[in-house]
C-alpha cells in the first residue's frame, strides 16, 4: 500500500506549481488553469487523508470542491471571454482599468 | 373678582401685546399697532390702578400683603425659585411709575415715532420692556427680580439699537449690552452669596433672617457687607453710576421717548429700587452704605459737570439723569431709603418730561438736537416750552416744584448722616448742594439756548412746527405731576405731615432712624432755603452768560480752554476705558484668542487631521496597483503568513500536531 506521505507530496508539488504558474504566467487562461490545478491537488490531499484516516469526511469536501470549482469555472470563462473580446488579448497585465 | 389675587394679569398684558405685535403687527397699518400698543399698557395701567386701590382697602390685620405664589419656576435640590409676584407699599410707588409714565410715553410715542420705518417692532419692544419691568418691581425674590432685570437690559438694547442700520446706534446698544453686563456678574455673585448664606432667594425669608443678624461694623466686610457691594456693583451698571456710567450717554441714539422711558423714568432706577429693596441688609453693612453715599455724590458732581459744557440736548439731559441717579444712591447711602424713592418718583415724572419735551424739540426743529443752531423758539413751540420750563423748575429745585422737597429731603438726610463721622455727611451734602448748583445752570442753560436769543438755524429750510397732541398731552399730565408730584412728601414746616415717607414706613420699619426726626424738623427749614439760594446762583450765572451777555460764554470757554476741553471730552473716560480696557482686550482676542487658539490651534487640529489622512492614503494608494499578478502575489504572500502562524504560532502547537 501506498504510503500516505507519498500523495501527500505530490500533491503539495502540484499546489506548488499551479501557485507559480499563478504568479507568473501572463496568460489568462493559464492562471484559470492553474487556479484548476491548486484546487485538484487540494482535493488529491483531501482523499489521502480521508484513505489513511477511514473517515469519509475528506470525501465530501473533495464533492463540495468540485461542484465549487464547476460553478467557479463557469463564471470565471465568462469574464474571460468578455475580457477577451473588449481587449483583443488574454495577458493580464492590460487589465488594468482600477490603477489610478 | 379681587386683582390681589391675579397680579400676574398686570405684567402679562404687555407682553401680550409685544407678541402679538411682534409676531403679527408687521403688516397692519399703524392704527392698529397702536390700539394693541395702548390697549396692553392701559389696562395694565387700570389693572395696576385697581390693585393699588385694593391694598391700600386691606385692613390692617391683612398687612403685610403675602406673595403669590404662581408656580415653581426653578426646582433643583435644595434651591426653589418660584414665579412669585408681590405688592406692598414700595412696590406700589414703581408700579404707578412704570404703568402710569409708560402709558403717557407709549401715548406720545405714537405721535414721535409715526412717519418712522419699523413701527410695529418699536411698539414690540417697548410693550416688552413694559413687561420685564413690571417683573422687576413686583418679584418676590431675587431670582425673578434678576429676569426683569435682565429683560430690561435686553429691551434697552434692542431700543437703543432701534435704528440699527446707523453704527453708531448699534455700538451704542452693544456698549450698554456689555457694560451692563460687568455689573450683572456682581449681581449674579451677590445673589448667590445671599443664597449660599440664607438658602434662599425669598425676600421675606432673607429680610427675616437678615434683620436679628449682628451688622458689620464699619470697615468690617462680613457676608452682609460683601453680599451689598457686588447687589451694588450690579446697581452701578444698571443705574449708570460711577464707574459703569459710560453706556446711558450714548444711549440717547435710540429714539427719544425710549430715553425718556427707559433710560430716564424706569430702567435705570431699578438699581436704586434693588438697593431700597434690600435696605434690610444694607442697614446691616455701613461700609457697604458708605460706599453707595460716596459713589453716589461722587457722580452726581461728576456727570454734572460734563452737563455744562455739552451741546447735544438730549446728552445734556443723559448726563442729568446721571448725575439724578446719583442723587438717589446718595439717599439711599445715607438711610433716607424713603427720600431716595420719593426723588426716584419725582425725577420720573420730570426727567420723562425733560426727554418728551426735548424729542418735542428735535421734532419741531426737524431732527435738529444740537441747541448751537437751536435759539428763539419759545413763541413758535409755547406747549413744548411751558412744559420744559416747568420741568426744569422741578429739577432744579424751585420751590413749590416737585424736586423741591425731594431733593430736600436728600441734602437734609446727607447733611444729619453720621455714618463714618459727622464730617462725611457734611462732606456729602456740601458737594451734593454743589451739585445742585451746577444743575440748576446746565438746565437753565439749555433753556436759553433753546428757547430764548436769536434763531440760530436757517428760517428757510427749517419749518419750526408744533408738536401733535398726541405729544403734547402727555407733556401737560407729565407736567402736572412735575408740580403737584411732590406735594405728597410736604416737610414739616410746611405743615403737612410727608404722606410719602408714612406710606413707605411699613417697608422701611427700622431702616430709618427716628432718633435725629426732632433736630431734622429744626433743620428743614433752614437748609431748604440753602438750597433754593443755590439754585438762584446757578439760575443767575446761566442768566448772565447766555441772556445778559451774548458771547461771554465763548470768551470763557476760550479762556479755560484746558478745563473746558477736558468736559467737553467728558474726562476722556471712554477714551481711558479704551485704553485700559477696551484694546488690551482686543489685541488678546486677536492675536492670542483668534490666530494663536482658533487659527493655530483648534483649526490646526482638524486641518491637520485631515491632510494627514490624505497624505496616508496617497502613500498607501500606490499598493492598488491594478496590476491583477500584483495581486495574485499579494494573495500567495497572505496564504503564507496565515500558515507560518498557525503552525509556528507558540499557542498553535496543537494544530500542527495534528498532522501526523
Amino acid at each position: 500500500m501506498v504510503p500516505t506521505s507519498y500523495y501527500l507530496i505530490l500533491s503539495a508539488v502540484l499546489f506548488g506549481l499551479g501557485v507559480v504558474a499563478f504568479v507568473f504566467k501572463r496568460n489568462v487562461i493559464t492562471i484559470f488553469m492553474s487556479i484548476e490545478l491548486m484546487l485538484n491537488a487540494v482535493n488529491l490531499a483531501f482523499v489521502a487523508f480521508s484513505q489513511a484516516r477511514h473517515q469519509s469526511d475528506g470525501q465530501v469536501f473533495v464533492l463540495f470542491v468540485i461542484v465549487v470549482a464547476a460553478a467557479e469555472a463557469a463564471v470565471g470563462l465568462g469574464i474571460i471571454i468578455l475580457t477577451a473580446r473588449n481587449r483583443q488579448s488574454l495577458n493580464v497585465e492590460r487589465v488594468d482599468l482600477l490603477k489610478l | 373678582m379681587p386683582i390681589l389675587d391675579h397680579l400676574w394679569i398686570i405684567p402679562l398684558l404687555p407682553l401680550l401685546g409685544s407678541a402679538v405685535n411682534g409676531l403679527l403687527g408687521g403688516k397692519w397699518p399703524n392704527n392698529i399697532v397702536n390700539s394693541v400698543a395702548l390697549g396692553s399698557t392701559g389696562l395694565s395701567f387700570a389693572f395696576a390702578l385697581e390693585a393699588v386701590r385694593e391694598f391700600l382697602a386691606l385692613t390692617p390685620d391683612k398687612l403685610p400683603f403675602p406673595p403669590q405664589h404662581y408656580f415653581d419656576w426653578i426646582d433643583a435640590g435644595n434651591f426653589r425659585a418660584g414665579f412669585d409676584l408681590q405688592i406692598d407699599q414700595l412696590t406700589v410707588v414703581m408700579l404707578m411709575v412704570v404703568t402710569g409714565v409708560g402709558f403717557l410715553i407709549h401715548i406720545y410715542s405714537t405721535g414721535y415715532m409715526a412717519h418712522e420705518g419699523g413701527y410695529y417692532r418699536f411698539f414690540s419692544y417697548l410693550n416688552l420692556f413694559m413687561f420685564f419691568m413690571l417683573i422687576l418691581v413686583m418679584a418676590a425674590n431675587y431670582a425673578l427680580l434678576f429676569v426683569g432685570w435682565e429683560g430690561v437690559g435686553l429691551c434697552s438694547y434692542l431700543l437703543i439699537g432701534f435704528f440699527f442700520l446707523k453704527k453708531s446706534a448699534a455700538d451704542a446698544g452693544k456698549k450698554a449690552f456689555i457694560v451692563n453686563r460687568i455689573g450683572d456678574f456682581g449681581f449674579m455673585l451677590g445673589m448667590m452669596l445671599l443664597f449660599r448664606t440664607f438658602g434662599t432667594l425669598d425676600f421675606t425669608t432673607v429680610f427675616a433672617k437678615a434683620a436679628p443678624m449682628q451688622a458689620d461694623a464699619l470697615g468690617q466686610f462680613g457676608t452682609l457687607t460683601v453680599a451689598c457691594l457686588l447687589l451694588f456693583m450690579g446697581a452701578t451698571g444698571k443705574s449708570a453710576q460711577l464707574p459703569l456710567y459710560v453706556w446711558l450717554p450714548d444711549a440717547m441714539e435710540g429714539p427719544t421717548p425710549v430715553s425718556a422711558l427707559i433710560h430716564a423714568a424706569t430702567m435705570v432706577t431699578a438699581g436704586v429700587y434693588v438697593v431700597a429693596r434690600s435696605y434690610v441688609l444694607f442697614t446691616h453693612a455701613p461700609t457697604a452704605m458708605l460706599v453707595v453715599a460716596v459713589v453716589g455724590c461722587a457722580t452726581a458732581i461728576f456727570a454734572a459737570t460734563i452737563g455744562l459744557v455739552q451741546t447735544d440736548i438730549k446728552k445734556v439731559l443723559a448726563y442729568s439723569t446721571v448725575s439724578q441717579l446719583g442723587y438717589m444712591f446718595l439717599a439711599c447711602g445715607v438711610g433716607a431709603f424713603s427720600a431716595g424713592i420719593f426723588h426716584l418718583m419725582t425725577h420720573a415724572f420730570f426727567k420723562a418730561l425733560l426727554f418728551l419735551a426735548a424729542g418735542s424739540v428735535i421734532h419741531a426743529m426737524g431732527g435738529e438736537q444740537d441747541m448751537r443752531h437751536m435759539g428763539g423758539l419759545s413763541k413758535k413751540i409755547k406747549w413744548t416750552y411751558v412744559t420744559m420750563l416747568t420741568a426744569t423748575l422741578a429739577i432744579t429745585g424751585a420751590p413749590l416744584f416737585a424736586g423741591f422737597f425731594s431733593k430736600d429731603a436728600i441734602l437734609l438726610a446727607s447733611f444729619q448722616s453720621e455714618n463714618g463721622g459727622a464730617g462725611t455727611g457734611r462732606t456729602l451734602y456740601a458737594v451734593g448742594l454743589f451739585a445742585a448748583l451746577l444743575t440748576s445752570f446746565y438746565m437753565f442753560r439749555l433753556i436759553f439756548l433753546t428757547f430764548f436769543g436769536k434763531p440760530r438755524y436757517d428760517e428757510h429750510h427749517v419749518h419750526v412746527h408744533e408738536s401733535p397732541w398726541s405729544m403734547l398731552g402727555p407733556l401737560v399730565i407729565l407736567a402736572l405731576l412735575s408740580i403737584f408730584g411732590g406735594w405728597f412728601a410736604l416737610p414739616s414746616f410746611w405743615g403737612g405731615p410727608d404722606y410719602f415717607s408714612n406710606f413707605l414706613a411699613p417697608v422701611f420699619s427700622g431702616g430709618e432712624s427716628a432718633a435725629t426726626e426732632a433736630a431734622a424738623h429744626a433743620l428743614e427749614l433752614p437748609l431748604a432755603g440753602v438750597a433754593v439760594l443755590t439754585a438762584l446762583i446757578g439760575f443767575s450765572i446761566a442768566f448772565w452768560l447766555y441772556i445778559s451777555r451774548p458771547g461771554k460764554a465763548e470768551a470763557l470757554a476760550k479762556s479755560m480752554s484746558g478745563a473746558y476741553n477736558t468736559l467737553l471730552n467728558k474726562y476722556y473716560v471712554d477714551e481711558l476705558y479704551a485704553a485700559v480696557v477696551v484694546n488690551p482686550l482686543m489685541w488678546v482676542s486677536t492675536n492670542v484668542l483668534w490666530k494663536f487658539v482658533d487659527v493655530a490651534g483648534i483649526d490646526g487640529t482638524v486641518n491637520g487631521i485631515a491632510s494627514s489622512a490624505t497624505s496616508l492614503g496617497d502613500t498607501v494608494r500606490h499598493t492598488q496597483s491594478g496590476n491583477t499578478r500584483s495581486y495574485a502575489v499579494w494573495v500567495v504572500i497572505g496564504a503564507l503568513v496565515v500558515i507560518a502562524v498557525i503552525f509556528f504560532w507558540p499557542a498553535a502547537a496543537p494544530v500542527s500536531g495534528m498532522v501526523r
